[in-house]
């Protein structure tokens, strides 16, 4: 990005420098205001929902658009996070939401750190497949697990008290906690992706020879991202649970795996903002559709939009906007 | 009565036989997934979604045009196979140049749309095909009853097998195919028309999964959902056998059939499960796959 920088005087290129901090702040800034203003337009527990799904789709991205890992099987920690973070808040009542969210992050973090030892030892489709695959046997551990609540899930997660003292029942409340964890799950992939050590996946990305032969443990390096990928699904999946009050197997499904690559292709992968919008879009059809005569032909919809982009859109919203804006304002 | 390891002879020699079936199943859906990927070097995701389609096609071409089961076991793949001729022509191919994961997502959308719109027709509940009445019936071979419907799928799944292996390692159409799979712009270069063989191989695997989608019909019920969880089982074979040789994907599909017959009857628990642990096993004593060259 700065090439085309090199001859120019040190000082202008600071100041462009600033100007473009300056720019992007602001528009951080814009996007955490809206978030603060959103609950009193819009429902809470929608926003709520869109805010983990975006968590979940932000972690899944990290994965495949900045180290090109296409995981189909990203479903498995977000149900692992929400069926360990509602069964220990339900079967131990003192235990505080944060807690249990942690905790249900923690055995995501350990369910990832497994996976990930195994399937980045295949790649491409193969990596793909093992994903999959892998998910699935999560799906049949989770349905005849005692803890799961099998066909039914678990019910009537209590909220709790944030820290022993917030009370979560109120959904304003409760959105603000959950806008906090985005944030902060958010801010930890910013900060990722443009980090060394995001820039070395990115070279990992783009020429995974090249990179070993530069020295790079290419395997350590994919392993810590899809460690962190499936962790903050983990964050994503308990937060869900908190929110909604149960887990069930619908989080474990092939479908939800696909949903999450869905969000990410529609809003643009390897862009920062895109599985955002993406996953506000695809909630947003799920609950428009849901309450239209439409209501059973949403899997039929998503399986469009997702032939659709493909085809013809590949870079997703935010990606076409953002070579709209290149394109014209630069 | 005759016990093998705690297990009455005819019990256990039941779930081997269902557990050959089931492979058989195995070994003719991977080995679609392997022809279609050694040419187009995409996973075709609507494998399942095709499987599904051949056994509705069965069911709706008997039910409103008569087609009996013998009929339909050549019609069906043929048109499957057409179908799927048309969205390699007109969907597959203008993303070809691209990343091959596009090409397992385009195909995660069709096996959607697929699956989605005859949830809506039909319903999830499966309906039942009528095992046509010459098979019938079964042999009783003194240590086992063997039903005469299952023995015949695993004959015409493993003869399909082998007609698939002798096309492709016998033949000119088939030695075409394999440099094809080497190197595919050589080929073109050559004067073979590449495209057209793209085509037609993405045919022949989507017919393959059809013609497994017929032969079970009348043993599983049909329904739109019973092409995707079998996939997701397949996935796992061809990761175990690798695709890199047709006779390892027939060979390591009968084998996971067996397995999984066999935990059916020492662990039950596990029956569902089984295929994905072997898979972690060779993923860690043997990445590339028992067949596999190292991808």
């Amino acid at each position: 990005m700065t090439d085309s920088h090199v001859l120019k005087a040190p000082s202008v290129v600071a100041k462009r420098q600033r100007r473009a901090n300056l720019r992007r702040n602001a528009f951080y800034l814009a996007l955490i205001a809206l978030g603060l203003v959103a609950p009193f337009i819009a429902y809470p527990v929608f926003l709520m929902k869109i805010l983990c799904f975006a968590l979940f789709a932000c972690a899944f991205n990290l994965l495949l658009g900045y180290a090109g890992l296409l995981s189909f099987g990203h479903a498995a920690f977000l149900a692992t996070g929400g069926y360990t973070t509602g069964y220990l808040l339900a079967s131990y009542p003192g235990l505080t939401p944060e807690l249990g969210i942690i905790a249900g992050t923690l055995v995501a973090t350990l369910l990832g750190v497994l996976f990930g030892v195994l399937s980045i030892r295949r790649q491409g489709i193969y990596f793909a497949m093992v994903t999959l695959a892998l998910a699935q046997l999560m799906f049949f551990v989770f349905i005849q697990s005692p803890f799961t609540g099998g066909e039914d899930g678990l019910h009537g997660v209590p909220r709790g008290e944030l820290f022993g003292f917030i009370s979560l029942r109120s959904n304003m409340a409760m959105y603000y906690f959950v806008f906090t964890i985005f944030l902060f799950g958010y801010a930890l992939i910013q900060r990722t992706v443009h980090s060394p050590f995001g820039q070395v996946l990115k070279a990992i990305r783009e020429n995974e020879p090249r990179a070993i032969s530069l020295g790079y443990n290419v395997d350590a390096y994919k392993l810590v991202a899809f460690v962190i990928s499936a962790a903050l699904a983990g964050l994503a999946g308990s937060t869900k649970t908190v929110v909604f009050q149960l887990a069930s197997l619908t989080d474990a499904h092939w479908h939800m795996s696909g949903e999450v690559i869905l969000m990410t292709l529609l809003g643009g992968v390897g862009t920062l903002l895109g599985p955002i919008m993406g996953a506000g879009l695809v909630v947003s059809l799920q609950h428009i559709l849901s309450q239209s005569p439409l209501g059973n032909w949403v899997s039929v919809m998503l399986g469009l939009i997702f032939v659709v982009c493909v085809l013809s859109f590949r870079s997703g919203i935010v990606g076409e906007l953002g070579a709209i804006y290149r394109k014209n304002f630069k | 009565m005759t016990m093998i390891f705690g297990v009455p002879m005819a019990v256990f020699m039941g779930q081997l036989t269902l557990g050959l079936v089931n492979g058989a199943f195995y070994a003719l859906l991977s080995l679609g997934l392997a022809v279609i990927f050694g040419l187009l070097k995409i996973v075709n995701f609507a494998h399942g979604a095709q499987y599904m389609l051949g056994a509705f096609a069965a069911l709706l071409g008997f039910r409103y045009l008569g087609i009996n089961y013998w009929l339909a076991l050549v019609l069906v793949p043929l048109v499957i196979g057409g179908l799927g001729m048309l969205v390699e022509r007109f969907l597959l191919r203008r993303i070809a140049h691209l990343d091959h994961l596009y090409g397992l997502l385009l195909t995660f959308g069709l096996a959607l749309i697929f699956e989605g719109t005859l949830v809506n027709l039909f319903g999830v509940s499966g309906a039942r095909y009528a095992t046509p009445e010459i098979l019938q019936g079964g042999l009783n071979l003194g240590f086992m009853f063997l039903p005469t419907y299952r023995a015949w799928v695993l004959v015409a799944a493993l003869t399909m097998c082998l007609f698939t292996w002798f096309m492709i390692e016998r033949t000119r159409l088939g030695a075409y195919l394999r440099a094809g799979t080497e190197n595919s712009q050589l080929m073109q270069a050559f004067g073979v028309n590449v495209p057209l063989m793209i085509t037609l191989t993405y045919g022949f695997g989507v017919g393959l999964a059809a013609f497994a989608g017929v032969l079970a019909a009348p043993l599983y019920p049909v329904s739109p959902t019973m092409g995707s969880s079998l996939l997701i089982v397949v996935f796992a074979v061809v990761v175990i056998g690798g695709m890199g040789s047709i006779l390892g994907a027939i060979l390591t599909g009968l084998g996971m059939g067996i397995i999984e017959g066999l935990t059916k009857v020492y662990y039950p628990e596990a029956a569902n499960t089984v295929i994905f642990l072997v898979m972690i096993l060779v993923l860690m004593l043997r990445p590339a796959g028992l067949f596999g060259k190292e991808a």
